[in-house]
């Protein structure tokens, strides 16, 4: 009697965007490396003909997961995080290596990439741990045990060498927000990323002083930073209860300042460094680092208002844009569809995490909220810095736009974590 | 606790749409606000292929081919397409350069682009070319890419053909239609003509990646354009007798200008020392310009249209026409001469000839005395001398003397009649008269003409009062330029047809028994004057006009032999000779004796010599 009514409780709405983000997404991709040598559509050795066979068998893959029990995913979470942590491992040990990246298992001519799969298997997790009895995060057990279900799976996809899906797991902070963490995390994360920027733009400032001194653009930053908080402590009322939060922040931020130079010299890769320099206007290296978003820019600028028109894309077709099928997947877009395209499939994103938001807030069971509230973050952290490096708003990390950037393993990917969260939503009023 | 959480997630919704909406207004600005990225845009897809014109050909009058274009090759990079291995020692070695030489050129066109082809060697020749060509495959990022040289097989004309050069930055900037790197015309009929010469440029769009791979044409070639060759030029000039003329005054310093009257159409014009044309081409015209800029007889300085000489004697002839005209010289006027004019206790110096002299004879013997007293009835048949002046003035100019004639090739100078004004501020106003500027009643003084206008002027006379601009061009593209140019005009000198007849006559005895038997041929009657231009500097400059035949004449020139003293001793001979060349396209055999003679004289020995010792 109920089963019946899982096709009825799915959120035919959700599952309407995910259509249609992944046919836009298709559709792309054709574009993108259309051929007029190859125009069948199922010509398998073309990206478009295999990313068809990927959505069929993503389709399959979401409607078995309607049929799945919802208290599968509650009961064996660990079970399913412990296995991906395990091929995370192996994957480091036995994996095949593409652009300097071993996070792939090469299974005859696809490949399958682990890291796509443990963003969902660590939300999973994390939605468990969360929605225990009892467990509140302001405790700083929980807070730790929080951060090493998320940092695990983070550590080892960088010790593959790929930063990029790393960083993704930075997402969970709004799960984390949304579950007790104090706001003031957010803050601090937003002040120490505003304190990060400003150092790297005054490193080649020196102020000249009399009598011969000099002062460097960091200790000028700190001699700024200090004269703030004073002015705040004095103009308190309450001055001894913040005098110590303003020593921690002080002291956190010269901290800061003072590792900015040695985290970017010694911890970055140099592309990476350079990547960021690029980003902040410091250097400027139109064939180099900076080349990607150029041309990127380039091939959205050049779309217009409403496009040059599908498949009419000179930038995107002759390989100006590099990865422009994967990560660069939206210069297609911005060049073929114009603004009237880019703005539609931005639109659609959102209406897609707002969607997912809504239904994370009419879940009865904490598990589910937890879990949809990781849905939602996840996928605005790849929509956000996709789309963000193309338009030069971010920095370049390789990160594939759900649905839309080819590849089998993302999709499987996102295409799990979305459904099983449709279904934890479709079977919500079987929770007491 | 749990109802305060609950709210967050509107926090999380606003950051959602706060980068939701700063990225729309992102893409707002990208795609609709800021123009560039589409320039760049074109710029990486479309590639432009310029389709290079082959520069129009310049014949003589007669048909003779005086300019063409040779093949010339351009060695071409691509960097991003060079191979490794590379061995740079064989490509040194086929390319005869240095390997220092091929780092400086390769880190050049890198640093111009490493995706787009820019220029490795320029102007490779054709034998050159030849064994490249063999070879080149082996190294992938090189090709070649013809262009074409100019060339002149006649060698000859080299002031009036002028040169072409390389656009310059300025050039590119002021005008649209160049770009950088395109040759365009510095010179003479190279730069006056160059819009027809150029041809037009064609297109061809094809797209292009990022590794300069073609995909094709661009919409299938609907906006690419063929080039269009340049247009033919016909010149005016008498190819055969342009280059007699400069072996004549070959080891002299001088100017001749010969024009068909009863057109205006330029014969030759010929500024000696001259160039090889072929000198200003290719590789070698940076370092053979600058030799030619530094020799000291200066042979880039065109004297037909640049130099200004006094008229001499020549100027007798004009005298005597406006004297005519204004009713204060007729034929039986009588002046004696005693070697010389006196007046305010000075005398104007003159040879011994028969006394009194008239109208004729005034011309054959080049009387001084007879033209002081033309000159000063003239002036002073006014009120005053200014008045005076500027009616004798205004016949002057009539003849062309003292503004451009309107050649149609650049840097003309106007040449120079005083206005009164410069002797109102030598001598002041109201304090000169007749007898002050007497110099120019033989043209003496400040009166500055090219050899250009003298032979305008001769033309005048020898059509009996009228002009047509003098022109170096008879048809572009096999159309007269007579049927087209509004330029070409027919000026007018106000002098009754009947005054020319008396001093016709009187320049026809001065070649037949006066100054200039040395220009006289027995086949055809040749009309001329002699001059001697005083020349402060140096020895004085022999000159001569002379047109012929006496009636319906084809011929009018004038010549300049600076240096050469008196105008019997060098300009008249040279004149006959081209005369009779250009009427008779020989020389006779009694006369050859006088073609040695000027073929053989020297008149910059000194300087020549010096050139040698250094």
């Amino acid at each position: 009697m109920r089963r019946s009514n899982v096709i009825d409780n799915v959120d035919w709405f959700l599952v309407g965007l995910y259509l249609l983000l992944m046919l836009f997404g298709w559709l792309n991709i054709y574009a993108a490396v259309y051929n007029e040598e190859f125009q069948s559509i199922f010509d398998t050795s073309q990206r478009y003909g295999k990313q068809l066979l990927w959505i069929g068998t993503a389709a399959l893959l979401a409607s078995v997961i309607l049929f799945i029990d919802e208290r599968f995913f509650a009961t064996f979470g660990y079970l399913i995080y412990g296995v991906i942590i395990l091929l995370l491992i192996t994957v480091i040990l036995v994996g095949a290596e593409t652009k300097g990246a071993t996070s792939w298992f090469a299974i005859g001519g696809f490949k399958i990439q682990p890291s796509e799969f443990s963003k969902f298997a660590t939300n999973l997790a994390l939605a468990k741990y969360l929605s225990t009895i009892n467990i509140r995060l302001d405790r700083l057990k929980t807070k730790l045990t929080a951060a090493a279900i998320i940092g695990l799976p983070a550590l080892l996809i960088l010790l593959q060498n790929d930063t990029g899906s790393a960083l993704v797991y930075g997402a969970f902070i709004f799960v984390l927000y949304r579950e007790g963490l104090s706001g003031n995390f957010l803050l601090i994360g937003l002040f120490a990323a505003v304190l990060f920027v400003i150092t790297l733009l005054l490193q080649d400032v020196t102020l000249a002083l009399p009598f011969e001194l000099t002062l460097s653009g960091a200790n000028l930053l700190i001699i700024i930073l200090f004269i703030l908080l004073t002015s705040i402590y004095f103009a308190s009322r309450q001055k001894k209860k913040i005098t110590i939060w303003l020593s921690m922040i002080l002291i956190a931020s010269v901290g800061l300042i003072k590792s900015v130079d040695y985290v970017f010299s010694n911890v970055l890769e140099p592309h990476q460094s350079k990547r960021i320099n690029v980003l902040l206007g410091i250097e400027s290296d139109p064939q180099g680092a900076g080349y990607n978003v150029n041309q990127s820019l380039i091939a959205i600028g050049s779309g217009g208002f409403s496009g040059k028109g599908y498949l009419e894309g000179t930038q995107t077709k002759y390989d100006f844009v590099p990865e422009q099928s994967t990560d660069f997947i939206f210069c297609t877009i911005g060049e073929e569809w114009g603004f009237i395209g880019s703005f539609l499939i931005v639109a659609l994103f959102m209406t897609f995490l707002l969607r997912i938001l809504f239904l994370c807030s009419r879940q009865r069971s904490a598990f589910a909220r937890i879990y949809g509230y990781g849905v939602a973050a996840i996928f605005f952290f790849h929509f956000a810095i996709n789309i963000g490096m193309t338009i030069g708003l971010a920095p370049v990390i390789g990160i594939p736009l759900p649905f839309f950037s080819y590849g089998g393993s993302s999709l499987w990917g996102f295409t799990i974590l979305l459904f099983v969260f449709i279904k934890m939503d479709a079977d919500r009023l079987e929770v007491l | 606790m749990k109802k305060q959480l609950e709210s967050r997630r509107f926090v999380i919704a606003a950051i959602f749409l706060a980068v939701g909406f700063i990225y729309i207004l992102r893409l707002f600005y990208v795609q609709v606000l800021d123009d560039h990225y589409k320039l760049d845009a074109d710029n990486n897809v479309l590639r432009r292929i310029v389709k290079y014109p082959a520069r129009g050909l310049i014949y003589d009058r007669n048909g003779e081919l005086l300019v063409f274009n040779e093949a010339a090759y351009d060695l071409m990079v691509t960097p991003k397409q060079i191979q490794e291995p590379f061995d740079t020692f064989a490509f040194c070695k086929l390319i005869e350069i240095e390997k220092e030489a091929f780092i400086e050129k390769l880190e050049k066109a890198k640093k111009y682009s490493r995706y787009k082809a820019s220029i490795f060697e320029k102007e490779i020749s054709a034998k050159g070319y030849a064994k490249i060509q063999e070879q080149l495959f082996n190294y992938p990022g090189f090709f070649v890419q013809t262009r074409t040289l100019r060339s002149y097989p006649e060698q000859t004309a080299a002031h009036v053909l002028g040169y072409v050069g390389e656009v310059n930055a300025k050039k590119v900037a002021d005008d649209p239609y160049y770009k950088s790197g395109d040759q365009l015309g510095i010179s003479g009929i190279e730069k006056s003509y160059e819009e027809a010469l150029r041809g037009k440029r064609g297109v061809e769009r094809v797209l292009v990646d990022v590794f300069n791979r073609e995909k094709g044409k661009f919409m299938d070639g609907a906006y690419d354009s063929s080039a269009i060759s340049g247009s033919k030029l016909q010149l005016t000039l008498d190819a055969d007798l342009q280059h007699y003329g400069e072996l004549l005054m070959q080891n002299k310093k001088g100017s001749i200008v010969a024009i068909e009257p009863e057109t205006g159409e330029i014969l030759a014009l010929i500024s000696a020392p001259t160039y090889d044309p072929n000198l200003l081409v290719g590789r070698a015209r940076s370092l053979n310009y600058k030799k030619l800029t530094q020799d000291t007889l200066n042979p880039l300085f065109n004297r037909a249209i640049m130099a200004k000489y006094p008229p001499g004697s020549t100027f007798k002839s004009i005298n005597a026409l406006i004297g005519m005209q204004e009713d204060v010289l007729s034929p039986n006027t009588y002046y004696s001469c005693n070697q010389g004019y006196y007046f305010a206790g000075r005398k104007m110096g003159c040879h011994a000839h028969r006394s009194p002299v008239n109208l004729v004879y005034s011309i054959e013997t080049s009387c001084n005395a007879y033209y002081c007293n033309v000159f000063r009835s003239i002036i002073e048949k006014y009120p005053t001398a200014a008045e005076g002046y500027l009616a004798w003035r205004e016949y002057v100019t009539k003849f062309g003397l003292g503004q451009q004639t309107g050649i149609d090739i650049p840097n003309e100078l106007e040449g120079f009649v005083p206005g009164t004004d410069y002797y109102d501020r030598y001598y002041g106003e109201g304090r000169w008269k007749a007898l002050t500027i007497l110099s120019l009643a033989i043209g003496q003084g400040e009166l500055g003409f090219t050899p250009l206008q003298m032979a305008n002027m001769t033309a005048t006379i020898a059509n009996r009062g009228y002009s047509i601009s003098p022109h170096l061009v008879k048809a572009v593209a096999d159309q007269p330029i007579a049927l087209t140019d509004t330029n070409l005009q027919r000026r007018e000198t106000g002098i009754a047809k009947e005054h020319f007849k008396e001093v016709v006559e009187a320049m026809a005895k001065v070649v037949k028994q006066g100054t200039g038997t040395l220009a006289r041929l027995d086949s055809v009657v040749v009309c001329g004057k002699t001059g001697t231009v005083q020349n402060p500097q140096g020895d004085d400059h022999s000159t001569f006009i002379a047109f012929a035949p006496k009636e319906d004449p084809k011929i009018a020139l004038s010549v300049y032999v600076e240096n050469g003293v008196w105008g019997s001793r060098w300009a008249a001979p040279i004149a006959g000779l081209l005369v009779e060349k250009y009427l008779n396209d020989t020389i006779a055999e009694n006369r050859k004796w006088i073609e040695k003679k000027m073929l053989e004289g020297v008149l910059i020995a000194n300087t020549a010599e010096e050139d040698e010792t250094e």
